[in-house]
């Protein structure tokens, strides 16, 4: 093992210890913050997928977030026996949805691709707002049963906070596990020659829609594991998680923190609910102080908040080599 | 059938509205390659500039000059001191940065002026309603009528005729030939931009006594406004008229025919617009 792999295993397993302790020092409060944020954390590095390594921007993304949140909510108000199972339904009501959507919009590019994902993601908002009889219109889906979720002989009663917090940490770490596992593939590498040159990769041989529309329904389905737990965690579902301004956050977090870094959404998620926490306790009108935080990390943070700085070590490390040399 | 006459006329006359704001996004996207997330927002920024002028000096018509100016003056801030240093990279990150711009005007607004409706009465002139064989129509929306098709003209006029306009039409088509032949592309740029969102504000302006004035009325009138430039084809000044229409009427019909659909009406239209003309009705590439 070289060094810099047995500081990364070091850092992961420091990563682990942390998630593993963190619920049992700090408050209710900040457990479901935490919880909150690697929900969000899901969503951002399933949005990234797309954008940070295939370079489609979609603006509909919370459509497979809220389609997967409905459902979820769905069977478990009609007194659905599995979480797990209500989980997997959303998911793979999400990733339907992806298939969908994505076989189409995979065809444009660029401002186009986020336009046509943003229309599609709004005609699911309008679904949902106008299905009264299904999703409850304007007021959602309330009041949902959890029930108690059972592994072997095990029960564990999951709404307490500090229990759905565990089961969030474990989706969250098999999504960054599956997906680094993906982005690090052959398959990852073609996503990124994609971004990279669509017409080069064309010519190599590779079916630019095929893999494109794979990146897009793997995106669409994590995008529904985040819905899914986020509704369980909310208790409800509201047409509010699928307006596009719900899309622009998994977009704000990702640059925030930097696309181009597996961690990138993380980290993006983690300053985007640390803003608003400490700007909510003094007022409500917080997103005013996002945007003037985003402005500038736009404008002087080009690779995000981790991507620049990791750009930065990257430097000062080969200038220091060359000064040995 | 007099029905049938009134959704027409309200249709022409929310389009003549969208076409106002549309073309300022069409032309900062033809010249500036930047597709402005924030422009519903200085649309909105304009209806209450109307309202707070409106309030302190109860003139209608001074507001309506006024307004749109100091919304141009807040859009030529934002180019030339956020947009300019982002021209180089990707569209998304100027995507971004505008999506910035719309938060901190969004939450602005509800800063100063509460998170409650305004409304603006039309001036004395155009208040009532006048019989139309059978309904009656509100006096002010046919203002609003005859006034689009003036504005078309003018701007028309503008784009044909004078040297900045074809200056602006030369730069929206090759950027780096127009600079090379001498135009100062970076002052051409901050122009646009305010002539973009004077526009913008405008429409603010003169929507101000139609619509109930609230923080969320530039979300709703931004995505209507990219739909209208995409299905008409991003940077065609025929094609943001064109388009405008269309979602117009598709609007006031929808609303009569369809009640249960409408809302998602427009965004239907774009996808099978995106889908079998990818670059808009009226665009020139193929």
């Amino acid at each position: 093992m070289n060094g810099s792999a047995r500081k990364k295993a070091l850092l992961a397993f420091a990563a682990l210890v942390l998630l593993g302790v963190l619920p049992f020092v700090v408050g209710t409060y900040s457990i479901m913050l935490i919880t909150e944020i690697m929900i969000m954390g899901i969503f951002a590095l399933s949005f990234n997928l797309l954008f940070g390594y295939t370079g489609l921007l979609s603006f509909g993304h919370a459509a497979f977030f809220g389609v997967s949140g409905y459902v979820t909510a769905f069977l478990l108000i009609h007194d659905f026996p599995s979480l797990l199972l209500a989980l997997l339904l959303g998911t793979l009501a999400a990733a339907l949805a992806a298939i969908v959507v994505g076989y189409f919009s995979v065809r444009l590019d660029e401002i186009y691709f986020a336009i046509l994902t943003l229309g599609f993601g709004m005609m699911f908002y309008t679904l949902v707002h106008q299905w009264r009889s299904v999703t409850g219109g304007s007021d959602g889906l309330t009041g949902l049963v959890l029930p108690s979720l059972g592994i072997g002989k095990l029960s564990i009663d999951v709404s307490s906070p500090k229990s759905f917090y565990f089961i969030v940490a474990v989706f969250f770490i098999i999504t960054i596990l599956v997906l680094l596992r993906i982005v690090r593939s052959s398959f990852g590498l073609i996503l990124m020659s994609i971004r990279e040159n669509k017409e080069r990769a064309a010519f190599t041989g590779i079916n630019i829609r095929a893999y494109r529309l794979a990146s897009f329904v793997i995106s669409g389905f994590f995008a529904g594991v985040a819905g899914g737990l986020f509704a369980v965690f909310d208790r409800m579902a509201s047409p509010s998680m699928l307006h596009w301004t719900a899309s622009a956050e998994p977009v704000l977090m990702t640059v925030l923190g930097g696309a181009h870094v597996f961690f990138g959404p993380v980290i993006g998620a983690i300053l985007f609910f640390f803003i608003e926490h400490v700007i909510t306790k003094f007022t409500d009108i917080w997103m005013i102080f996002l945007g003037a935080i985003l402005i500038p990390l736009v404008i002087f943070f080009p690779d995000g908040v981790l991507g620049t700085l990791m750009t930065r070590r990257k430097k000062m490390r080969e200038a220091r080599r060359e000064g040995e040399e | 059938m007099s029905l049938f006459f009134m959704n027409f006329l309200n249709g022409i006359s929310l389009g003549m509205l969208l076409f106002l704001i549309s073309i300022g996004l069409t032309i900062i996207f033809g010249v500036l390659g930047v597709l402005n997330f924030a422009h519903g927002s200085l649309y909105m920024l304009g209806a209450y500039f109307c309202f707070q002028i409106v309030s302190l000096s109860h003139n209608f018509w001074g507001a309506l000059i006024l307004a749109p100016v100091v919304v141009a003056l807040v859009g030529g801030v934002i180019e030339s001191m956020l947009l300019r240093p982002v021209y180089g990279r990707d569209v998304s990150f100027q995507l971004l940065l505008t999506f910035g711009v719309l938060l901190v005007l969004d939450d602005a607004v509800r800063l100063i002026w509460g998170s409650g409706y305004h409304i603006v009465d039309p001036p004395p002139l155009l208040n009532g309603v006048v019989h139309l064989g059978g309904f009656t129509y509100p006096v002010y929306s046919l203002f609003i009528l005859f006034l689009g098709p003036f504005i078309g003209l003018g701007l028309w006029a503008f784009f044909r005729f004078t040297l900045w306009g074809k200056k602006i039409r030369a730069s929206s088509m090759d950027r780096e030939m127009a600079a090379g032949i001498g135009i100062n592309v970076n002052h051409l740029f901050t122009g646009v931009f305010m002539f973009g969102t004077w526009l913008a504000g405008v429409g603010g302006a003169l929507a101000a006594p139609l619509r109930a004035i609230g923080p969320s009325m530039g979300e709703k009138i931004i995505i209507e406004s990219f739909i209208v430039v995409v299905i008409g084809g991003l940077g065609s000044f025929p094609g943001a008229f064109l388009g405008a229409m269309i979602l117009g009427l598709i609007n006031a019909y929808g609303a009569q025919y369809l009640p249960k659909a409408t809302m998602a009406l427009p965004y239907i239209l774009l996808a099978i617009i995106l889908l079998t003309k990818p670059r808009g009705l009226l665009s020139k590439e193929t």
